[in-house]
């Protein structure tokens, strides 16, 4: 199951035609607590790019973009009572929504693992 | 995802035009070796928050609300008034009452423009023959040439920038403190707002029982040079950890006060923020002080608007800038908001009508196009903690 990431450190997994989206463990690391996470309906189209959920830590509200354009098909419901669960697992029970996969041309230009940490160690 | 990093927010409104460049406080090297996330805020670099055990914004304030924590608040102006005729002059721009200010207590005032917008908040303490100010970080370079500008050429004014400035806040401050402090008298004869000299480790310091976190705690002037031993040494005892500015925000924000550029500005007078005890007794009907005909108007009349307390349903933070509605009816905006680790609830701060502002009044916030409900509280939201004596 191949696993794609962001420049926005967003990270993807590719199942089929649908795929999961979650933030990484950079990302939590630097939010700090989370206390709040806004879902998208289900149902709902989000675009590459646009804006799918929201992240509320203590401090400060983030946008969460969604990697590629697809329908959302099913949504973290854990995260509603366990927001800190994407500070404790935020690449695997931490997951925020699972959408379909419009178009796999969009998956080219993510970065795999490797490119990821090359670019977080860049930062 | 964007907004990752953890740059204040303060840091856009604080930053004033002419500002002088990016500066590093005394306890720079200190905070980074600590592990702190370091942000620019009100023109230096500073620590948001610490890394690794018991780090993180939560984490910090929970220690600070039952231990101690050391912040870092060097940023903010500390200045000594002198000179002949000192109270008169100082009176005429501060509606201070400084007939009542004894040797050795410290008051809440407000500094006022013409119009009787608040152009910062501050402490006014009185020394032997001089008035020590502390005032915001931000505003400081703004303040100092206030008060040069409406200042007589008889009184001096210094700007103490080789000091240094530490908040030890929390339930345990006092014991770890009494273990290094010793002076003429007991640190526990210190009361809230009271401040004497003392001594830590050799250095002279001067300690006022105060702060911004709602808990028992100190605020300590000491020589820049001394600052990276001091901080050490408190830290060093086990009820002590660094605290950085994230959970000073989440503290104050508990404890019902007001941030400067966010809950308070040059468009909001003190009536309008509840800050009616700023306005010391005589000088409510004496005036005489700059904006004092706004704020005598507002004491007789009643502000357009009012500072509340909002308790908010469910998890979802409202923050700055948030619309505030009475049903259909926009009535106010949200001037500081955020997650309570205490009350594991979002809380915030707006200013509304007054019509709206009765204590348990539901209300609604616009977030992202939702509308939360929210109910009128009383402030502080977490009970204050001030040592009054035993």
């Amino acid at each position: 199951m191949p696993r794609y990431f962001t420049d926005e450190h967003e990270w993807i997994d590719v199942e089929g035609e649908t795929a999961t989206v979650g933030i990484t463990d950079y990302a939590q690391e630097q939010l700090g607590d989370i206390v709040f996470v806004e879902l998208p309906d289900v149902g709902a189209m989000v675009d590459k790019g646009g804006e799918a959920a929201v992240v509320e830590s203590v401090k400060a509200a983030s946008d969460v973009y969604a990697p590629i354009t697809g329908e959302v098909t099913e949504t973290n419901s854990s995260l509603e009572d366990e927001p800190a669960l994407v500070n404790t697992s935020p690449e695997e029970e931490g997951w925020f929504f699972r959408l379909t996969i419009s178009d796999t041309g969009e998956l080219e230009g993510l970065m795999d693992d490797k490119g990821y940490k090359t670019f977080v160690d860049s930062l | 995802m964007r907004g990752l990093i953890l740059s204040d927010d303060q840091t856009t409104d604080d930053m004033e035009d002419g500002a002088p460049p990016i500066g590093q406080l005394p306890l720079d090297a200190w905070h980074r070796a600590q592990g702190a996330r370091m942000v620019e805020f009100a023109g230096y670099e500073m620590p948001i928050q610490y890394t690794g055990e018991g780090g993180g914004i939560v984490a910090e304030h929970e220690w600070t609300r039952t231990s101690a924590g050391l912040f870092d608040v060097s940023h903010m102006g500390q200045v000594l008034l002198s000179g002949e005729g000192l109270d008169e002059a100082v009176e005429a721009i501060l509606p201070i009452d400084l007939s009542t200010l004894k040797l050795g207590r410290q008051r809440y005032s407000l500094l006022l423009d013409e119009n009787g917008g608040v152009l910062d908040d501050l402490m006014v303490s009185r020394w032997p023959g001089n008035l020590y100010l502390v005032v915001n970080g931000a505003t400081k370079w703004d303040d100092i040439g206030h008060l040069r500008e409406h200042l007589p050429d008889a009184i001096t004014l210094h700007h103490m920038d080789e000091h240094a400035l530490l908040a030890l806040q929390g339930p345990k401050a006092v014991d770890a403190l009494a273990r290094h402090a010793t002076g003429e008298y007991a640190l526990s004869d210190l009361t809230f707002m009271r401040f004497g000299r003392f001594e830590i480790a050799g250095h002279v310091v001067t300690i006022a029982r105060a702060g911004y976190t709602g808990e028992d705690g100190f605020e300590i002037s000491i020589p820049a040079e001394a600052a990276e031993e001091i901080a050490t040494l408190l830290c060093a005892e086990p009820e002590v950890r660094p605290i950085g500015l994230g959970a000073r925000d989440s503290l104050r924000l508990e404890a019902g006060l007001p941030l400067y550029g966010h809950d308070l500005s040059p468009e909001i007078s003190p009536i309008e923020a509840g800050l009616i005890f700023g306005i010391n007794k005589r000088r409510r009907s004496e005036g005489g002080f700059l904006g004092a005909v706004r704020v005598q108007n507002e004491i007789a009349n009643g502000p357009a608007k009012m500072r509340i307390g909002l308790k908010i349903d469910g998890r979802m933070p409202a923050r700055e800038g948030a619309k505030v509605f009475a049903g259909t009816k926009e009535i106010g905006v949200v001037t500081s908001g955020g997650f309570s680790p205490t009350l594991g609830a979002p809380i915030a701060m707006a200013y509304v009508d007054p019509a709206h502002a009765g204590e348990n009044q539901t209300l609604e916030i616009e977030v992202r196009s939702k509308r939360l409900s929210a109910t009128v509280s009383p402030m502080p939201f977490v009970p204050h903690n001030y040592y009054r004596g035993s």
